[in-house]
């Protein structure tokens, strides 16, 4: 089976010097649900960055079989959705029907049917009672939801998800799990957080300085790099 | 966090609110025209005029007392020259021109406090707005509110500091950090703005905003449209006004 998304030797400098990705090799194959773990600042959000062209690194790269180069943009941005860490930066128009639509428009879909399918992306999140809200609105769970929606309007094949559940209360991310075990898309999720991770993923890689140094279950990364929720050592006052 | 009470107006569920933007943007023109052919503004002209601004108001249920507190905002640009003319003697041109600017201001707060931004940026882009100013209207009033968030946290975080107290040495201390502080809001600001292009780009953008739906003229607009025009045009040519 051919991979969906295909990295060989990826490399990343940042323009003051510092060294992002350092030679990444990874595939995705359909169906996968794939964690990225790691330190802060190992490389994580700026490889998947690459995934549809938003950084351009050296080395090999192809999304669905197209290199990720200027001519294919248009098409890997449709087939690769990515949900960015912070929904606010997602969520840029008026109200939440109009930023969901502004992907299908953007590709030039007609107005009408552009607003069909933002309606069914917002129904499948369960958000289609917040169409006329302007997003500055809704609540951190809510606006998760929206920018999900914006993302699968799209109709993509890949899921990109930078930490989705920041700022999520326990309850939106049960739900946020809940929906995301619904789509069928094959997905990267980078998370700190183990126990989401475990929930949703069926592979687990571990990134450190730019590389990806071990791959497995996240239960198996979790117990070898100690990489997971802690019982921090109590005070000796309360004791 | 507050939002902007002027947002909060557009969503009410008023007769004006429900007017094609257009349509409020062209009475708002046949009126701050009207306004501004005056030579000077007679009492029976500034009733009239008052009048129409007092209907927006009713017809948009908005609160007359919040209307006129920032259509006095204009007060301070205005009085300046109001003044200069009283103490030369023109007493009755000065407070002609301070009439003109404050049922001016007040007629812009209306037509804005009743129409949605988005609904109104699409009416100004139809009425030949450059679409370059629109979009920057657009992203500046949506990121409004989180540009506003982000002062207001950051000023939390410097009251939890001991800003706010009145030891004069603090009060020193505040000035510098104030100057500080816009910095850290304009390096934020311009953070967010490079990941929202980013986040743009990820979803197909190539330059231009698409409108999801087009506008439409319905009777009631017409009616309002006839109705605002007739009526600004009929006061200021039927009104003596020393012009």
């Amino acid at each position: 089976m051919a991979p969906l998304i295909r990295v060989r030797n990826l490399r990343y400098r940042y323009d003051d010097g510092t060294v992002a990705l350092n030679g990444v090799n990874f595939d995705l194959y359909p169906g996968e649900t794939v964690a990225l773990l790691g330190p802060n600042g190992s490389g994580k959000t700026t490889f998947v960055l690459h995934l549809n062209g938003l950084l351009r690194g050296e080395g090999e790269l192809t999304v669905c079989g197209m290199p990720v180069e200027k001519p294919y943009l248009d098409e890997i941005r449709r087939r690769v959705g990515l949900l960015f860490q912070d929904a606010d930066e997602q969520l840029f128009m008026p109200t939440v029907l109009e930023d969901v639509a502004f992907g299908p428009l953007c590709r030039g879909m007609k107005p009408a049917e552009a607003e069909a399918r933002a309606r069914a992306a917002l129904k499948q999140v369960g958000m289609e009672g917040a169409a006329h809200k302007a997003p500055y609105h809704l609540s951190a769970g809510e606006k998760r939801r929206v920018a999900l929606a914006t993302v699968l309007a799209s109709d993509p094949e890949i899921l990109v998800l930078d930490e989705p559940t920041t700022w999520l209360d326990p309850p939106s991310q049960s739900e946020l799990l809940s929906l995301l075990h619904a789509l069928p898309q094959a997905k990267i999720v980078v998370t700190h957080d183990t126990i989401f991770a475990e929930a949703i993923a069926t592979r687990a890689v571990y990134f450190e300085r730019g590389r990806i140094i071990a791959e497995g279950s996240v239960a198996d990364l979790r117990h070898r790099f100690d990489w997971g929720p802690r019982i921090l050592p109590r005070s000796a006052e309360s004791r | 966090m507050h939002h902007l009470v002027v947002d909060e107006w557009t969503r009410r569920p008023g007769w004006l609110q429900r007017r094609d933007p257009r349509a409020k943007l062209i009475v708002l023109l046949a009126f701050l025209v009207c306004v501004g052919t005056f030579r000077k503004l007679t009492v029976p002209a500034a009733l009239a005029l008052g009048g129409l601004v007092a209907a927006g108001v009713i017809l948009g249920k908005l609160p007359a007392r919040g209307v006129a507190a920032r259509a006095l905002l204009v007060a301070p640009f205005a009085g300046p020259l109001a003044v200069a003319s009283a103490l030369s003697g023109q007493t009755g041109q000065a407070i002609s021109l301070l009439m003109r600017a404050l049922l001016s201001a007040a007629a812009v707060v209306v037509i804005v406090g009743a129409t949605p931004m988005p609904r109104l940026l699409r009416g100004m882009e139809w009425l030949g707005a450059p679409r370059f100013f629109v979009l920057i209207v657009q992203f500046l009033y949506r990121y409004l509110f989180l540009l506003s968030e982000q002062a207001q946290h950051m000023r939390l975080a410097a009251l939890s500091r001991g800003i706010g107290s009145r030891h004069a040495g603090i009060r020193r201390v505040l000035w510098r950090a104030a100057g500080g502080a816009i910095g850290v809001l304009f390096v934020r600001s311009h953070a967010r703005a490079a990941a929202i292009h980013r986040a743009m780009l990820a979803r197909g953008f190539r330059g231009s905003l698409v409108p999801l739906a087009e506008l439409r003229m319905r009777l009631a607009d017409w009616v309002f449209l006839v109705a605002g025009i007739t009526l600004s045009a009929a006061i200021r040519l039927g009104v003596r006004s020393g012009s």
